[in-house]
């Protein structure tokens, strides 16, 4: 393993330390001029002059301090808070579904999805064969639009007790999970269901979570939307915001130590990037140079925190005309620059665009395992439901805003216009779909809200690898209180 | 780490540096620069990184150069590492170490004094051990490194410079039990850590003064050894628990109340817990003196149980 730091830190400073005293830092290599008794000065002086040859530029001048030759200037200028021009968005589909520049680009894509997935699971959704150019069946997953909103009706109606969607942003979420192969492993922050749903987890896996049942690959531990699933290679969603983005740079280290042909990908939002674990799970990414891609949906909203009160990379003029700047994304340039801060290669991509997200996740990923090293994924995109269903959204943004963006920026009606320009797919196939998926989700629904809750001995199982002395004691002080009064404990939950 | 390779070492200096108090000297010219890691400044985020790790199939040793900076690692180890074996339905299984020093030390201040025993040993899903002796350290720590389970080591600043004969052959000890240090009839001494020599200290003068103590060094701190205790406190009727912890809310405050709760027929009197005052530790060598428990109270705490 080659050694990957470059610079040594300061805790190498022991073995290094002839580099880094101060007086080599002011004279080059030669630590004895900094002894000269000061009436040598001039001597010390005119040997400071050839210090100072000029390498490259006539007033280049370098200096050298830790972390390298640094070239220095007597101009005193401050770097610009903001750029003139915003890092411009990767796109190849336009808002219906026409190809944009290069035709390459979108043969790329083709090209890329017709490569089978690896997986061997049915996919309830789209399966197409081609005619003309591809002799293959082009399984082109699609996320059925909506199909969350029959779990969010579950919640409403009481019969579970919270829900998220992610209206808006399946492409996002389906088209990275078509990127990356069935190693590579990740780390959600809880809106990318489509992600756990591409690599085969069905339905029904998904409702007996959020019905919390005894079918649930979780235990019915957790809360609904915090699904988990270590064949799937789909790390446990917890609650607290960004504690996902360390942990992906640890696995990502455990990868590196097993040499694996395989890299992380971890998500987090808008809101999730202020969190101090991004800051520092990126820099530890970019000096451990570990194949991690973070992949930002920046949706414009964390709760109802508009991102221009999330953070102030660069802010362009308000528009005079309206106060929302739309349709594009508010507030500063967002995610994309700080990459540089740390060291990461960096692409905005147009959230809405399957397309784009897909080429640009497939590009990153191949550069992150082969070249070892982490990058951002930016992907702009709005959140068109309400963060949970402990929100009203309506409250701080406007309608017409959401409807602007549910209507006329939906990233799957996007992808069905180019898939149907393209003869693959019609109204018919769309609405068969569409009635089929709901039928499934719907009997999955209530199928799980009939499965059995778990016992009452899992609520001590697994808080470590076996029971401990003190659990035993709780657990048989519970039953004997239960054994005592069983009006009180519920008749549908087994013991 | 010989034994094993996927035991590997992260923490801010544990490197070439040898940690700031040499425990990994050597260790990264040997096992190499990834194995033995060091870790940009940001306790919350190492730990995060330990615990992604662990989930997939190494088993970290976390170090926090000072047992009181992982106070910034708390989100991570409560909300994450104890509990995503749990939530996770049992699928994703946390085997680290968080190691480090910690207790109050000489003149460290008030900052890098703290007893963070005290603030976790509320979060289900990990277990705490606290060595004393080079024994017991190696001992503790391999069994920490096997365990399955997230196991935090609470090591004391001062006590780094012990040197004791241990055996060549491999030997672990058990995460769940106490040692019996002196056994005794009169009165059942409950400590750990540091204590554990100020405790021997008076014992000495209690012996002379005709008391027999029996010396307990609890060692496991989540869960306590309620066997080894009972035992004792069913021979001796009598319990002083000498502790470095503050008073509101230590491990004295816990093991009093699992005593009392168990043990309550047993009792001649009741229990005695010496601990530091609810005081940050001043800097002030004298006044840090008089904040950690001294042999004479503990001799005066022992006379006043018989009495």
């Amino acid at each position: 393993m080659e050694n990957f730091f470059v610079h040594s830190s300061g805790s190498s400073a022991m073995s290094h330390g002839h580099k880094y005293g101060r007086p080599h830092a002011f004279m080059g290599n030669s630590a004895s001029l900094f002894h000269l008794p000061r009436f040598k000065s001039t001597e010390v002086e005119s040997k400071l002059d050839s210090q100072y040859i000029n390498e490259d530029d006539d007033d280049q001048q370098v200096l050298d301090f830790p972390g390298g030759k640094v070239a220095f200037t007597s101009e005193m200028s401050f770097i610009s808070e903001s750029d003139d021009k915003r890092i411009p968005c990767y796109q190849v589909l336009d808002d219906n579904g026409e190809p944009i520049g290069s035709k390459s680009s979108v043969q790329v894509s083709l090209k890329l999805l017709l490569v089978p997935t690896g997986l061997n699971v049915e996919h309830p959704y789209l399966k197409l064969s081609t005619q003309g150019n591809c002799s293959k069946d082009v399984q082109l997953h699609g996320h059925p639009p909506n199909d969350g909103q029959h779990i969010l009706r579950a919640q409403r109606q009481g019969r579970i007790s919270f829900y998220l969607t992610t209206s808006g942003e399946e492409a996002i979420n389906i088209a990275s999970a078509a990127a990356l192969t069935a190693d590579d492993l990740v780390l959600p922050q809880y809106r990318e269901p489509g992600v756990l749903l591409w690599r085969g987890f069905t339905l029904q896996d998904f409702a007996n979570q959020c019905f919390g049942n005894k079918a649930d690959s979780g235990k019915a531990r957790q809360m609904p939307i915090h699904y988990a699933s270590k064949i799937l290679n789909y790390f446990a969603v917890s609650s607290p915001m960004a504690t996902q983005l360390p942990q992906a740079v640890g696995v990502a280290y455990s990868l590196k130590m097993e040499g694996k042909n395989a890299c992380v990908a971890t998500y987090c939002g808008d809101g999730g990037s202020s969190e101090g674990d991004f800051h520092a799970a990126l820099n530890f990414a970019a000096v451990m140079e570990a194949p991690v891609l973070f992949i930002c949906r920046n949706n414009g909203w964390a709760i109802s925190t508009p991102i221009e009160d999330q953070f102030r990379s660069t802010l362009p003029p308000l528009s005079l005309s309206s106060i929302y700047i739309i349709p594009d994304p508010r507030g500063g340039d967002g995610l994309v620059v700080r990459g540089r801060a740390y060291g990461i290669r960096s692409i905005r991509v147009d959230g809405n665009d399957a397309l784009a997200v897909y080429n640009a996740i497939h590009t990153a990923r191949e550069m992150a395992i082969s070249e070892q090293r982490p990058l951002l994924v930016e992907a702009l995109t709005y959140r068109v439901g309400h963060h949970s269903t402990s929100d009203d959204s309506t409250k701080y943004r406007p309608l017409d805003e959401i409807e602007y963006w549910k209507k006329a920026r939906d990233p799957v009606n996007r992808l069905r216009k180019w898939v149907e320009g393209n003869g693959w797919w019609n109204e018919k196939y769309e609405s068969e779909l569409r009635s089929s998926v709901r039928k499934q989700l719907l009997e999955s629904i209530q199928i799980a809200e009939k499965i059995e809750k778990p016992p009452l001995s899992d609520l001590f199982t697994d808080v470590y690898d076996n029971l401990p002395s003190n659990l035993q004691e709780q657990e048989k002080l519970l039953r004997e209180t239960i054994e005592r009064n069983p009006q009180n404990y519920p008749s549908d939950i087994p013991i | 780490m010989e034994r094993d390779p996927t035991v590997c070492v992260m923490g801010e200096d544990v490197g070439h540096y040898g940690g700031s108090y040499k425990v990994t000297k050597g260790m990264a010219e040997k096992f190499g620069d990834l194995r033995v890691l060091d870790t940009p400044i940001a306790e919350n985020s190492f730990t995060g990184m330990g615990i992604g790790a662990a989930m997939s199939g190494l088993r970290p040793i976390i170090e926090g150069m000072n047992m009181g900076f992982l106070l910034l690692a708390f989100n991570q180890i409560s909300n994450n590492c104890g509990m995503l074996h749990y939530t996770s339905g049992g699928q994703f299984k946390i085997p680290v170490v968080i190691r480090g020093p910690g207790g109050v030390g000489r003149q460290l201040g008030a900052e890098h004094s703290q007893r963070l025993e005290s603030y976790f040993q509320s979060i289900p899903g990990i277990q705490m051990v606290a060595c004393s002796t080079p024994y017991n350290a190696k001992g503790l720590m391999k069994a920490a490194i096997r365990s399955e389970n997230p196991v935090i080591l609470f090591e004391h600043v001062l006590l780094y410079n012990l040197k004791e004969r241990i055996p060549d052959e491999e030997y672990i000890c058990s995460l769940e039990e106490a040692e019996m240090v002196r056994p005794g009839e009169h009165v059942t001494i409950l400590t750990y850590s540091r204590m554990r020599y100020h405790v021997m200290q008076a014992a000495k003068t209690l012996v002379n003064k005709g008391y027999d103590p029996e010396v307990i060094d609890i060692r496991s701190l989540k869960p306590f050894d309620l066997h080894t205790i009972g035992n004792s406190v069913r021979k001796t009727h009598r319990v002083l628990i000498v502790e470095e912890c503050m008073r509101t809310g230590g491990i004295g405050a816990s093991l009093t109340a699992a005593i009392t709760e168990n043990f309550h027929d047993y009792l001649d009197a009741p229990i005695i817990c010496l601990s530091s005052q609810d005081v940050p530790t001043p800097y002030a060598g004298t006044l840090e003196e008089w904040t950690v428990v001294q042999p004479a109270q503990i001799v005066t705490a022992v006379e006043k149980l018989c009495q």
